[in-house]
């Protein structure tokens, strides 16, 4: 399976039905599949904080939500990850495309390609970086986990897991 | 008008509406007008207040919610007036409390004291129903419909309490009731009812 038609399939076998987004071009088709799913309602947003922010209103409403995005969007949330989701004890599935990595050709997405994990493990939240043959079962593996301890986790999505796409 | 009278005049008319409220002063006002499941008090993330009621509002079409919110927290992210507009649910209102200044730390002017007009901000972004109010009256009058109002407000805080809740039981709480309403839509009033003196 395509890296895409996995992840597709992870959020559909994790039941996400909301999801904001921030696009990046590896994100692309993904985005394409949730926004012709009409289970899913997908809410492109201005800037990934405010991702967070409406995926905890649609969490408090019943909704299972998931925030797409580049990890430069990461530097954008940090506060409210933290001061929303982490203090009210609020579940959030992250996509994340992983820039910087290893090949990346932009030199400007190096500093936060280094900073994403540490970032993350700082900040206690959860990361998984699957393969595109396991990606379906580590996004229901993410969701799970996030809805079980009350917490964002995120799906770490390097330039190497987009190269079959 | 003062703050404190505003929001204790959207709690009074509140019904079953949920209410989403920034944080600091605002959030402590708003315990102490009216505390119920009904209201979330942020403590932190400040900003986003605008946006967990958009949230809310589109997971919950059935429920009417209504966000307050600051001008200093508005213009900390101006993002959302363009993805309210953009999705302009039926049941959602936001109504930003305009003094003009970030009071919860001291009353430090905002740009809304000086050249900037958040009524104006919210009509180019796209949002179709703009109200400027300065009355409790007239307020009161707006709150039932979508969109966003401006309401024009003193600067400087009540003399409150802090709010005697933990955030995760500000969640949790909120969640129940959410959950409570919509059993209450089917045969579930009574039920819910005793859900609630069960807690």
């Amino acid at each position: 399976m395509k890296p895409s038609a996995s992840l597709y399939a992870g959020l559909k076998h994790a039941g996400i039905d909301f999801v904001t987004s921030v696009p990046c071009v590896n994100l692309g088709p993904l985005m394409k599949l949730i926004s012709s799913d009409t289970y899913i309602l997908h809410l492109p947003v201005t800037r990934e904080e405010e991702g967070v922010g409406i995926c905890a209103g649609a969490w408090m409403g019943g909704k299972k939500p998931a925030l797409m995005m580049q990890n430069s969007g990461l530097g954008n949330s940090i506060n409210a990850l933290a001061s929303l989701d982490l203090l009210y004890g609020v579940p959030l599935l992250l996509v994340i495309s992983h820039r910087g990595t290893s090949g990346e050709k932009i030199s400007a997405q190096v500093p936060m390609g280094r900073l994403t994990e540490p970032l993350l493990s700082a900040m206690g939240i959860p990361f998984i970086k699957p393969s595109p043959e396991d990606a379906d079962g580590a996004v229901v593996e993410a969701w799970r986990t996030a809805e079980m301890k009350g917490t964002p986790v995120a799906v770490l999505l390097d330039l190497d897991f987009w190269r079959q796409e | 008008m003062k703050r404190m009278e505003a929001i204790t005049a959207v709690a009074r008319v509140a019904g079953d509406s949920l209410l989403v409220c920034n944080l600091g002063f605002p959030s402590r006002e708003l315990f102490s007008a009216s505390d119920r499941p009904e209201n979330f008090y942020m403590m932190g993330s400040m900003g986003l207040c605008s946006s967990i009621g958009l949230g809310l509002a589109l997971a919950r079409p059935d429920r009417k919610i209504i966000s307050l919110e600051g001008d200093g927290a508005v213009l900390m992210n101006l993002g959302t007036l363009a993805t309210i507009a953009c999705t302009a649910p039926a049941n959602y209102l936001l109504v930003i409390l305009d003094n003009g200044s970030y009071c919860s730390t001291g009353c430090q002017p905002t740009a809304t004291s000086l050249k900037t007009d958040l009524a104006e901000m919210a009509r180019g972004a796209g949002v179709q129903r703009v109200i400027r109010v300065s009355d409790t009256e007239n307020l009161i009058e707006a709150l039932g419909g979508s969109g966003v109002v401006l309401a024009q407000v003193e600067a400087g805080n009540a003399e409150v309490p802090v709010i005697g809740l933990s955030p995760k039981n500000v969640t949790s709480r909120f969640r129940s009731a959410i959950r409570l309403i919509l059993d209450s839509d089917g045969d579930g009033t009574a039920k819910a009812i005793r859900k609630i003196s069960d807690e």
